[in-house]
């Protein structure tokens, strides 16, 4: 894996984020920073806040009713949590770890959703965004015969390739992976990983995994959590040969998670 | 174990299986010995004429039902316009935002708006409408009947959008969605056909009200009355013929609960067709 230089700026900086459900805390104080145009790995066991931690980044987290979120999340500098949270999640787009295209709509529809729901009439412009989206999330060629036919009728791999054309369509600076490949098997997950490792050369993605081969594959920094506290963070090459903490070895090493 | 006591429970088995297969025969033989009984004293007397020309002046034989099929469409319809979007936007109330005692304080209501005697709701819309404008209405008919259907409506709305997955609304957000437009444009259509048959069934249900009608509609023996007016409906008019003491209007009380059930049944079926392929 290439060496990724220190000097990129900072896509998303995380500052003391507390997060939680009524009163059950998940996160204690999280600090964080993402390089633009780098994949950031989070890894843990389950339970650890991974997901919850993600889920603040676009505040998908505050959609769950009783969820508390509060600290310092900058996105591109600005302050996320005072951003309105539909103009932040255009800037902030998520991929979730079922593939979940919406079933009313067909291939084409489906990507362009993002658009069309928000008011976006001009059929020219959507075409385009349409074939651009699906070509950069891979799946133009096996889809280019069948745009009308149902986003649902595709096998699960290329639903998940569809939802990322989805998410790619509104042009996201930031992409969130929230567990992508838990449903898919080995070689919907290597299309998916190749996938990533094109688009990073355009947006900033941060991706829960439960896979630390995964995370070795595709990211160049990794994070490991551990209940609610984030126990180290660092380049992954590093992090899987000399962790720094005892607890990230024993994680790594299968001592425990 | 005993052979005794294993002979005795299976014959008790037998006996048990053999009365919930009685008791299963009783619910649906019920429906066929009504379509049954219907048609045998109903089709007789049911023709062209009878369903194109308005009853003859009293003590005349013959005329038809023709102003009780349009008087229903049109009360019905009404009902139907002003019943399904209050029930529909309800449910949608409920489900997507729904929450705490506001919430369960309607859900409540609602259910028990469902167990109250139609004929109190008939008795309400006259209150509400007929007494203040001192004249039964075709208007005042659809009231009763729209305020049948909203608790109905709303409920089934708010079922059918909770099985929506909340992966798809998630993903809706995470797009930069506003909420009311992932509610209207994804949600709802997602839910939409089970909404739509909904309210189709509701229809059919009120379609088949009388007691509502008999304060309100009022019935009416001529044709095109308007909003304003008495109007005739079907259950009605079976009503005020099969307790005519006239042999010629109890056969046309058959034929006309003969056209109502196979209105409701035509309904019925098609909805239940329809939700079918694709439910969610």
């Amino acid at each position: 894996m290439e060496d990724a230089p220190k000097e990129r700026p900072i896509a998303i900086s995380v500052r003391g984020l507390r997060a939680g459900y009524g009163a059950a805390a998940v996160l204690n104080g999280v600090n964080l920073e993402v390089r633009e145009n780098t994949v950031t790995a989070i890894i843990g066991p389950s339970g650890c806040g991974k997901s919850t931690l993600i889920r603040c980044l676009n505040r998908m987290h505050e959609a769950i009713p009783g969820a508390t979120c509060d600290g310092e999340i900058l996105v591109g500098g600005r302050d996320a949590l005072r951003l309105d949270p539909v103009v932040l999640r255009r800037e902030v787009g998520m991929v979730f770890q079922r593939p979940n295209p919406f079933p009313t709509m067909s291939i084409a529809q489906n990507v362009a959703a993002g658009l069309t729901l928000n008011g976006v009439s001009d059929r020219a412009l959507i075409a385009e965004t349409v074939e651009k989206s699906l070509r950069r999330a891979a799946l133009w060629d096996e889809v280019k015969d069948k745009l009308d036919a149902p986003g649902v009728g595709l096998s699960g791999g290329q639903q998940q390739r569809l939802c990322i054309a989805r998410a790619l369509a509104v042009e996201p600076r930031i992409l969130l992976l929230d567990e992508p490949c838990s449903a898919l098997d080995p070689i919907a997950t290597a299309r998916i990983e190749e996938l990533l490792l094109q688009i990073k050369e355009q947006l900033t993605i941060v991706i829960v995994t439960h896979n630390m081969q995964q995370a070795a594959r595709v990211a160049e920094y990794t994070v490991f959590m551990l209940m609610g506290e984030m126990v180290e963070y660092g380049l992954t090459r590093k992090m899987f040969t000399q962790p720094a903490d005892k607890r990230t070895e024993d994680y790594i090493t299968g001592r425990f998670g | 174990m005993n052979e005794a006591v294993y002979a005795r429970r299976k014959k008790v088995n037998a006996l048990a299986f053999a009365l919930t297969a009685v008791c299963a025969a009783v619910a649906s033989g019920t429906l066929l010995a009504i379509l049954g009984y219907i048609a045998w004293k109903g089709a007789s007397s049911i023709s062209w004429a009878f369903l194109t020309n308005i009853p003859k002046p009293l003590g005349e034989h013959g005329g038809g039902i023709a102003n009780s099929i349009v008087g229903s469409a049109k009360v019905v319809g009404l009902a139907g316009l002003m019943g399904i979007p209050v029930g529909i936007l309800g449910g949608v109330y409920l489900a997507e935002y729904g929450r705490g005692k506001y919430a369960f304080a309607v859900r409540y209501a609602a259910d028990v708006m469902n167990g109250v005697p139609s004929i109190v709701v008939g008795l309400f819309a006259y209150a509400l409408i007929v007494h203040p404008m001192k004249k039964f209405s075709a208007l005042s008919g659809s009231v009763a009947l729209a305020f049948i259907m909203v608790p109905i409506v709303l409920r089934n709305t708010e079922e059918f959008l909770r099985l929506v997955p909340g992966t798809i609304r998630e993903a809706a957000l995470a797009l930069g969605v506003p909420r009311w437009k992932v509610t209207m444009f994804v949600i709802l259509p997602t839910a939409g056909r089970g909404i739509l048959t909904g309210a189709l069934l509701a229809l059919a249900r009120v379609a088949g009200e009388t007691a509502p009608l008999i304060f309100t509609a009022f019935g009416n023996r001529f044709s095109d009355n308007g909003w304003l007016n008495p109007i005739a409906t079907l259950p009605h008019t079976i009503y005020t013929y099969a307790i005519s003491p006239y042999e010629d209007w109890h056969n046309q009380a058959w034929a006309a609960a003969l056209i109502l059930m196979a209105f409701v049944l035509a309904v019925n079926v098609t909805a239940r067709l329809w939700l079918k392929p694709k439910s969610i």
